[in-house]
């Protein structure tokens, strides 16, 4: 079976961002890149299945400018055995659903059984990708897994799926499309062997046209971006235990009208 | 422009439109409406559809048919595009919840539009709407802008101010008929979580945190006693959920839950970037924590420097006085 993978190249999460000198993007200058941390899960999930029936074709994939191949790398050290890079300027804006456009493509191309995503990339943050792409492709879709089992003929996986107050279980037929949440594995740090293995496969570079997409202007686009509002000046309360605690509920009643 | 404001109902399962229904109503109204409901449900009850009319609904369109439990975004997206094909609402706005979040990004595929995923905020600019919405894990935030309607959204519960409930006020009724899709997916079981008799933490309006100064799983319970009379959820940070102390469900931050609770307190809880991510649009923070250089104090309203060990009972005690009062 065929199992792809879609991946996102974001700052690392430490990372302090600033707005650039076009106010509609991030300054890049002396940013470390990662993968998002949910499409770690999602990749070593892969893999699990791939070792577990002994055989499958885990291919990565994503959409981003050249350093995006780093991104790719790193899923191939881990254990993908290749990587499609959707590597086009006239992507450059590309909304959730300009992405979803081209990586439903990249799926008719390649016809996986399976589709796994990351929750949400910790960039953008708009959970939106994976449900987008099931829908341009017809198919099920299951958000924010934290366990899956795939049955022996591949023809169909159980998954439990995170909702409010507790979980909910359900067949999908395949192929489908996954989201891993937080909890479903723990993933697994590249070996040596794993990086230098990683050299030698094979990075695709696909153009929009490969793809037979349209470079379209986006459904939603950024008009500027923000720094946050500053907070107000907060306070340390003074005094032993007590009395500060009495102060503090009696700020949190008179001041704030919190409780 | 023409069209309505439409706002999917997120309900309690059982009937009744949560909580979130009357900011979401609430702010469609603020933004011109006409705010309309449209609520997909198995059952729907007399009470529900009186209350979104209290919270200013001008019209409710109720979908209600067995195939709608339990939710399944295949069969969703597909009644609601029919409807939106024929009324063109100018926009369809619904609560960050775990089905609504995936129902409207697939619908935005669906129609063919934009969708802002967690919007904390909507300006009106001429004939169009521009949604600000955290970034970057709430260091920046973006604001956007759709290339035509319908305008998809999801709102951030506890951002956007309520409507006003107004008994009395009620809501005609329309159930337009409309094809469910044939499901492909199976509904197998749904597995409670082990209740904490607390609110959900996402729902709360006020939040207990409590991180790696907790020391170990079983001192939570005084957390969950101070829950326990203030009405608050208790959550965790990542290294309290990584050393196994708290399930992952509660976990704030940029790898765990968003939350944006009235009052947040945090218990030993360092103020890490990540966890920063998902809390920082609470309202009033509070710090308890013994270093006094820890950088949750940089974004906290109060702090107090001293051992959460001899603040949390103290503090319990005082709140049971205040709330007895
Ligand atoms: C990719 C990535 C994603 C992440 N996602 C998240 C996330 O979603 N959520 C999250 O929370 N973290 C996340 N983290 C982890 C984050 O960087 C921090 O490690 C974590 O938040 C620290 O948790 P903490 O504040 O409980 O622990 P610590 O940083 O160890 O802080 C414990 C604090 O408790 C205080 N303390 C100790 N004893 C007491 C006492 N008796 N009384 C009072 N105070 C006391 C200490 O002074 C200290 O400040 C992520 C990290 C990475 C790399
Ligand atoms: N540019 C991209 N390339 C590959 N996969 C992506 C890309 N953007 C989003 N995804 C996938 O979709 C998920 C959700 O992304 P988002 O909707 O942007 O939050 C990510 O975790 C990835 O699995």
């Amino acid at each position: 079976m065929k199992i792809l993978v879609a991946v996102k190249q974001v700052p690392d999460t430490a990372t302090q961002v600033k707005i650039g000198a076009d106010p509609r993007a991030i300054d890049t200058a002396g940013i470390t890149w990662i993968v998002s941390p949910y499409d770690e899960f999602a990749v070593e999930e892969a893999l699990r299945i791939k070792e577990k029936r002994g055989q499958a074709e885990v291919v990565a994939v994503s959409l981003g400018p050249e350093r995006a191949k780093e991104a790719l790398r790193a899923c191939l050290a881990m254990g993908c055995d290749r990587a499609i890079h959707v590597n086009d300027p006239a992507l450059a804006e590309a909304d959730t659903l300009a992405t979803a456009r081209a990586l439903a493509a990249v799926a008719k191309q390649e016809a996986p059984q399976l589709v796994l995503c990351g929750r949400q990339a910790i960039d953008d943050d708009m959970g939106a990708v994976p449900a987008q792409l099931a829908d341009l492709l017809g198919w099920p879709c299951a958000s924010w897994i934290m366990e899956e089992t795939i049955d022996v003929d591949g023809k169909s996986i159980r998954v439990a799926r995170q909702v409010e107050g507790g979980l909910e279980v359900f067949d999908l037929p395949l192929p489908a499309v996954l989201t891993a949440q937080k909890g479903l594995n723990e993933p697994r740090y590249p070996t040596l062997k794993g990086i230098m293995g990683a050299k030698k496969k094979e990075i695709k570079d696909l153009k929009a046209a490969d793809l037979g997409v349209a470079a379209e202007p986006p459904q939603l686009s950024v008009v500027a971006l923000e720094a946050l509002p500053p907070r107000p000046p907060g306070r340390i309360i003074q005094g032993d235990v007590p009395t500060a605690v009495k102060e503090l509920v009696r700020a949190l009643r008179e001041e704030a009208k919190a409780i | 422009m023409a069209g309505a404001f439409w706002c999917v109902v997120e309900d309690d399962r059982k009937g009744r439109p949560k909580k979130v229904m009357s900011e979401v109503l609430g702010e469609a109204t603020r933004l011109g409406g006409p705010a309309e409901a449209l609520w997909l449900t198995d059952k729907a009850t007399d009470e529900g559809l009186k209350q979104l009319g209290e919270w200013g609904a001008t019209k409710i369109w109720l979908l209600e048919h067995a195939a709608l439990a339990p939710y399944r975004g295949e069969v969703w997206v597909g009644a609601v595009a029919e409807l939106a094909a024929e009324e063109s609402p100018r926009a369809i706005f619904g609560p960050v919840t775990s089905r609504l979040r995936e129902l409207l990004a697939r619908l935005a595929a669906r129609l063919g539009v934009g969708l802002a995923a967690d919007a904390v905020a909507f300006a009106k600019d001429g004939d169009r709407l521009v949604a600000t919405r955290p970034v970057y894990a709430g260091k920046l935030l973006s604001k956007l802008t759709w290339a035509r309607s319908p305008w998809i959204a999801t709102l951030r519960p506890n951002v956007f101010r309520p409507a006003e409930a107004q008994a009395g006020r009620t809501a005609p009724v329309e159930r337009p008929g409309v094809k469910m899709p044939e499901a492909q997916m199976r509904f197998v079981e749904r597995r409670e979580e082990v209740s904490t008799g607390l609110p959900e933490l996402t729902e709360a309006e006020i939040v207990l945190s409590g991180g790696r100064g907790m020391k170990g799983p079983e001192n939570y319970v005084i957390l969950e006693e101070m829950g326990a009379v203030i009405g608050a959820a208790v959550g965790a940070s990542r290294a309290a959920v990584d050393a196994g102390w708290r399930p992952h469900r509660f976990q704030i931050g940029q790898t765990g839950r968003t939350i944006s609770p009235k009052l947040y307190m945090g218990f030993g809880v360092s103020g890490a970037i990540q966890h920063l991510a998902g809390m920082r649009t609470s309202k009033v923070i509070v710090a308890v924590n013994k270093d006094s250089e820890a950088p949750i104090f940089k974004i906290a309203d109060y702090g107090i420097v001293a051992d959460l060990f001899e603040v949390v009972p103290e503090l319990t005690k005082e709140f049971k006085r205040l709330l007895e009062k």
